[in-house]
């Protein structure tokens, strides 16, 4: 809806939709050039901060799981890391191999649903996925097909696909024999070629030329391509134990938003997300992710949000070989989980959620239960980038009118996948020109 | 199997738990060895549509908001459902039912039978639990859906 008035001109719209959650953004443009947006997300880990404390050690996983419905694991991921680092135990073998195929599940399922019902609409000119499917049925029924095995593996290893009940602080409730997951590998196997498909299709897209200047941080592991790391890394030097995570982001509060905004101590906005882990570790994807990154035409960085797009898909089929690797070195081991004894501590734990690093601290007082609890969810983090990204796009899209530049704006914050959802509806965007 | 009932929402996010809340009290309901599914699901179309295809009957339960008094329940049958402005569903999860039934008629994943119980919610914030206008209508909401799985 537009308003006109002497002079100035204000434009909003009800929802930015296909972004999960709510937020609100405001963009005001004064004598044709942008003097202010303002990204304003409400953030439930937030509330679970403080919800967690006086509880026991093994709840976190259970309560941050709530906090969002597409990423479960990777909150009960960074939590229970967290956790087991301030009780000093280490889960590593064939249970941490098993929380990597459980991770995989999520990354597929998040990843797909992202590419077909939020992204891919964007290029190819339809409100959503469901505008979409009624032209490119057999695209979108492709894509269900591959997230349907994401949904699988969460079932057989997390016991169901929504806030999954098998993990726990030091391992699982239960681990799988190996028959179990053959059919699980069988469906892995046979959708492969799907994911393969689906990066083909997406690097076909027609993208905006936009290279962004971002400082891109990651999780790191030794050899792995970046799940379940112990470093955090930025291709500017950053390389700092999970422990000093605090030390080098500073969470501060905007005035415009419920959400802290985050930044890297002297250095400022930075990036996390598949961009920032295909940047960091490229050569470690899988093969057959390597080869579809390769020919969609991806360099060894990334630094074209739109291009994003790509990237998911690429690291979908990354997950799809990793859980194939899970599952054919899987040797059931004797327990499901490592003992933990509960002591005071203070632990920290960074896994890398489909939208990108998600830390978590933990103080753990001399009874088992929890002192204090720090959540820095990957959109926090990214939102600061994400503003500057919009601002970037508003300031050489100023010819645009008011609906066009909405609705390409509404693509400038959809390439990052904000998680907003963690919450509830959806987000309001303002444009106001004077 | 061929009926199921579906909760959809989030605890610990005031009303929208009516979902899943009417689920845990029509589990106490049920006799035992029914042959009902009962699930809560999180609203997100894709996972809808996966759990009610090629089912008989689907009942789903969820906060809509219609402009009613809090508690009240609506019964809506799926043809109803197509064409619903999306912004009347209160639930959490972008599209979520009008979505999945738009998308559930394109790909023919439609349950042949699908009916929505739908209560208008008091509020949905985070942290919270279920508003006394709600809770008061949770067993007469589990009556209506088992009344209408058992007709």
């Amino acid at each position: 809806m537009t308003h006109r008035a002497s002079g100035s001109r204000a434009l909003s719209t009800g929802a930015l939709a296909r972004v999960e959650g709510e937020g609100a953004m405001r963009v005001e443009i004064v004598d044709g050039e942008v003097a202010q947006v303002q990204l304003n997300i409400y953030e439930p880990p937030r509330f679970f901060e403080g919800f967690l404390r006086g509880r026991g050690y093994a709840e976190p996983a259970d309560i941050t799981a709530r906090i969002c419905g597409i990423c479960p694991v990777a909150y009960q991921m960074s939590a229970c890391t967290a956790i087991e680092d301030a009780l000093g135990a280490t889960v590593d073998g064939p249970l941490r191999d098993l929380r990597t195929l459980l991770y995989c599940g999520e990354w597929i399922e998040s990843h797909t649903l992202h590419i077909h019902f939020l992204h891919a609409p964007d290029f190819l000119g339809f409100d959503g996925g469901v505008e979409m499917a009624a032209v490119h049925r057999p695209i979108v029924e492709r894509g269900l097909e591959v997230k349907k095995i994401g949904n699988l593996i969460l079932e057989t290893i997390g016991g169901r696909a929504i806030h999954p009940v098998n993990v726990k602080v030091g391992g699982f409730f239960r681990v799988p024999a190996r028959r179990e997951l053959e059919p699980l590998r069988n469906e892995l196997v046979r959708a492969l070629e799907l994911a393969i498909e689906i990066v083909d299709w997406v690097s076909g897209f027609d993208f905006p030329d936009q290279e962004m200047d971002y400082e891109f941080v990651s999780t790191a592991h030794p050899t792995e391509y970046p799940i379940m790391g112990d470093r955090v890394v930025s291709d500017r030097g950053l390389d700092i134990p999970v422990a000093d995570f605090l030390n080098h982001v500073e969470e501060y509060q905007v005035e415009h938003s419920t959400a802290l905004h985050a930044h890297l101590l002297e250095r400022g906005e930075y990036l996390v997300g598949p961009l920032a882990r295909y940047s960091h570790f490229a050569e470690r994807l899988s093969p057959s992710a390597a080869d579809a990154a390769r020919r969609a035409g991806l360099g060894p960085t990334c630094h074209n949000p739109f291009r994003s797009i790509i990237v998911r898909a690429v690291e979908v089929v990354h997950a799809f070989e990793t859980a194939i690797a899970v599952i054919d070195g899987w040797e059931q081991p004797d327990h499901a989980a490592v003992e933990v004894v509960p002591r005071a501590g203070i632990g920290h734990g960074v896994t890398e959620a489909p939208r990108g690093l998600l830390y978590h601290r933990y103080e753990i007082d001399d009874a088992g239960l929890i002192a204090d609890a720090v959540i820095v969810p990957p959109t926090s983090q990214n939102q600061a980038t994400i503003e500057h990204d919009l601002w970037h796009f508003v300031e050489s899209h100023l010819h645009l009118d008011d609906e066009e530049l909405r609705q390409q704006a509404e693509v400038t914050i959809r390439n990052h996948d904000p998680c907003i959802s963690c919450a509830t509806h959806f987000l309001d965007l303002t444009v106001v020109r004077e | 199997m061929a009926v199921a009932v579906i909760g959809i929402g989030a605890e610990m996010r005031g009303d929208d738990g009516l979902g899943p809340a009417a689920v845990t009290l029509l589990n106490e309901r049920l006799s035992p060895g029914h042959d009902i599914d009962v699930v809560t699901l999180d609203g997100e179309p894709t996972r809808l549509i996966e759990e009610w295809r090629e089912r008989e009957l689907v009942v789903v339960i969820d906060a809509v908001r219609k402009g009613g008094a809090g508690g009240e329940i609506h019964r809506v049958e799926m043809d109803d459902m197509v064409g619903v402005d999306q912004a009347t569903a209160a639930s959490s999860h972008h599209g979520g039912l009008a979505e999945a039934v738009a998308l559930g008629k394109i790909l023919e994943r439609l349950p042949r039978r699908l009916v929505v119980f739908g209560v208008e919610p008091v509020e949905m914030t985070t942290g919270a639990g279920l508003s006394p206008e709600v809770r008061r209508a949770l067993p007469r909401l589990v009556d209506a859906v088992l009344a209408e799985v058992h007709r």
